[in-house]
């Protein structure tokens, strides 16, 4: 049969609206229903994770679960921007690890009140990680594994020019400057200088927090303007290294001697020991002030539920599981392929790679100096905090003049998400 | 056997008076497309504008212009329109001159005009992303080991830190360059087609006129001839500048967030929507405002350099 050039395309639209049409009614995402084996089909996400083997592992504690099919998807890329815009969608996850929740996500009621699963166990969880996930008495995620920043410093390098390693913010300025040459720098606090990275420690380290346990702005003091004024000194100096390939959370400035010193994560403490064996040594961020002390942050990425879920009992069931009953699964994600502190506080004391040395000095930091990001500290505040510090550090703005603006910024904020309580 | 309505649904279908069904069945679905993915997000933005919409996209708190009045408040969003005034005062100029530029030396050519219009044109085909990532860590790093520092130290300078040094303001060279290489070449087609359609003639008579080749032919020929080809160029520079966020996020933004200097509307707007503040109400308020300047803008440059009128 000959086909005439109409006809042809006639037919060939056809099947393309046909086509379109088959797979938006018959797409089959596998959220509504059950799989084959007649269980709920659950959806869990992570953040892609740098070390190796991690996500085989996740894959392996989701298939070992036996009352669901969960299926775990490992998302690169802009992470949490990506689980904010799903949340507002039916086809978000069901079980997603988040670097929170926000306040405004539980406030808009995003996510699932998990107080229930933790019952006995609350207390071997680490309180400094759990306040930031607990809001109005109600636990809104379970911690998973907790993380921290140091100040990784090389003993060899600092023993050559004669450098103490710095226990104080002055200290910490001087030591830089005399630790930059041509062809090394002194200091890393990542490629912007600092403002992103350090975010809130300073204050810690000056004796101020960001919100205060009642619910005020932490900052509002002299000492504050002070000390992050401190900080435009070692840019004006030209002491921090700025401009390398990899950021802060890349320990790869530090192994490759662009800098004495960096600020980085615990994750990368296996990677600076394979590079530099113990040439190397970890501290707080150095106090500043009468009132100071030394300081780390302290995070944890947390298992939460979202509200959107078709399956919110079993995805509850499932957070139970693997974050509070199978304590071995937490261990092995924690230490065997990067480099975590266990969020239950029996683990974290038990786990032999965490007593000695450099990583024993990091969870004895943790304990004794660590801060968490306040549930209060909106997304908005930390946007004009990390502006106004860029301004100072970079721009040699007034300190006084910028945190005013931020202080009436974060006031205006903790009105806005206390009216919605 | 065909019965008589198959014949009269093929008639309608294949004859040639139904060209208006045709018309439908083949562009119907790219309308239904642009309604759905485009003009259903345009309205409901402008609803959410209205909104206190914090993580919701089904907001029932209504607060009226107040996310328009808290944006234009807003010292970082109007900070972000100064960038752009920054931004355009540097790459439309810049375009302008060195695509014309291209375009007149590869039409010159005697030999290998197309290897050349090639070359010049390849670069549209980056993707903004990986060029930006290219600037970023091999020929702008901050370390000895990038491209320009190698290069400065050759000339015992001291190392720069293009991206994060603010005073001098190093990273706009970056910015700057980066659309420069990936887009000069599209506008340098524009203008080789402008040229192609010039008369022979009218250089012919400059010729006889005794005009000089070269600047004189140029100004009094040339560049007047090419006029609609640079208003549109023009134009579509302004509104490209507008819309920049891939080269700035991926230069500049790092996990932690983005420094406030060199921060377009666009990316400030990615933040406030779509970051973890998830503000939809003030993104939105914001999207709408942007909007508005670029079509005024558009319409203001379109009327003052004379788009569409007929030519003298």
């Amino acid at each position: 049969m000959s086909m005439s050039r109409r006809r042809l395309l006639g037919a060939s639209g056809g099947l393309a609206l046909t086509g379109a049409l088959a797979s938006a009614c018959g797409s089959n995402t596998g959220r509504d229903g059950d799989d084959h084996a007649g269980q709920p089909v659950i959806e869990q996400w992570y953040h892609q994770y740098g070390e190796p083997g991690t996500e085989q592992a996740v894959r392996r504690y989701a298939d070992a679960f036996d009352r669901a099919n969960v299926q775990v998807q490992w998302r690169p890329g802009a992470y949490d921007q990506q689980t904010s815009a799903a949340l507002l969608t039916k086809s978000g996850p069901d079980v997603f690890e988040v670097n929170g929740p926000t306040l405004d996500q539980i406030q808009g009621g995003q996510v699932v009140d998990l107080t229930d699963l933790l019952s006995e166990a609350k207390d071997d969880f680490n309180p400094a990680v759990l306040a930031p996930k607990t809001y109005q008495g109600k636990i809104w995620a379970i911690p998973q594994v907790i993380d921290t920043q140091l100040l990784y410093y090389r003993r060899s390098m600092l023993d050559d020019a004669g450098v103490e390693p710095p226990r104080t913010l002055d200290a910490l300025i001087d030591a830089a400057k005399k630790l930059t040459t041509r062809d090394v720098k002194g200091l890393f606090l990542g490629n912007d200088g600092g403002p992103g990275v350090l975010g809130g420690t300073p204050l810690n380290a000056a004796g101020l927090t960001l919100v205060t346990e009642d619910g005020k702005v932490g900052f509002d003091d002299p000492a504050a303007a002070r000390t992050l004024g401190k900080l435009r000194q070692l840019y004006a100096e030209k002491s921090l290294l700025l401009g390398a390939p990899s950021d802060w959370s890349d320990p790869a400035a530090f192994t490759q001697g662009l800098t004495a010193m960096q600020w980085s994560g615990l994750w990368a403490l296996p990677q600076v020991k394979k590079a530099l064996g113990d040439d190397f040594g970890v501290l707080p961020f150095p106090r500043d002030g009468a009132h100071g002390a030394p300081a780390v942050p302290v995070g944890a990425y947390g298992a939460a539920v979202s509200a959107r879920s078709r399956h919110k009992a079993v995805a509850k069931a499932y957070v139970k599981w693997l974050w509070v009953e199978r304590t071995d699964y937490q261990e092995d994600f924690a230490l065997r392929y990067g480099f975590h502190i266990p969020a239950r506080i029996s683990l974290a004391t038990k786990a032999a790679k965490l007593r000695q040395g450099a990583a024993g000095e990091a969870v004895r930091y943790v304990t004794d100096h660590g801060h968490a990001e306040p549930l209060l500290w909106t997304s908005a505040s930390r946007t004009a905090y990390q502006d106004a510090l860029s301004r100072i550090i970079k721009g040699g703005a007034d300190p006084d003049g910028e945190l005013r603006s931020v202080v009436r910024k974060t006031k205006a904020e903790l009105r806005r998400v206390r009216k919605k309580n | 056997m065909r019965g008589p309505l198959t014949t009269e649904l093929t008639r309608r279908l294949l004859g040639p008076q139904n060209r208006h069904l045709w018309f439908w069945i083949f562009v119907g679905p790219f309308v239904l497309g642009l309604t759905l993915f485009t003009y259903v997000p345009l309205a409901w933005s402008v609803y959410l504008s209205f909104f206190d919409a914090h993580n919701t996209v089904s907001p029932t708190d209504f607060v009226g212009l107040d996310n328009y009045t808290a944006m234009l408040g807003d010292d970082a969003f109007t900070g972000s329109l100064v960038t752009f005034l920054v931004f355009t005062a540097f790459i439309v100029p810049a375009t302008y001159v060195l695509s014309l530029a291209l375009a007149l030396m590869v039409n010159r050519l005697r030999w290998a005009q197309a290897f050349f219009r090639s070359v010049f044109f390849l670069p549209v085909a980056c993707s903004y992303v990986v060029a930006a990532l290219i600037w970023k860590m091999s020929i702008f790093n901050g370390v000895r080991f990038g491209l320009a520092n190698t290069v400065l130290d050759w000339f015992g300078a001291d190392q720069i830190a293009w991206l994060s040094t603010t005073d001098p303001p190093w990273y706009w060279l970056v910015i700057v360059t980066v659309r420069l290489w990936l887009q000069a070449g599209f506008y340098m087609v524009l203008f080789l087609a402008g040229l192609q359609r010039i008369s022979p003639r009218l250089y012919e008579a400059a010729a006889v006129d005794g005009a000089r080749p070269g600047w004189q032919v140029f100004r009094h020929i040339t560049f007047p001839q090419l006029r609609a080809t640079s208003v549109a160029v023009v134009l579509l520079l302004v509104i490209n500048a507008f819309q920049a966020f891939d080269e700035f996020y991926n230069l500049l933004s790092d996990s932690r967030g983005y420094p406030p200097y060199a921060r377009p509307p666009l990316v400030y707007l990615y933040y406030t929507a779509l970051g973890q503040g998830q503000n939809l109400g003030l993104g939105s308020a914001g999207a709408v405002i942007l909007a508005l300047i670029i079509a005024v803008v558009t319409v203001v440059q379109a009327r003052w350099f004379g788009l569409g009128r007929k030519e003298d």
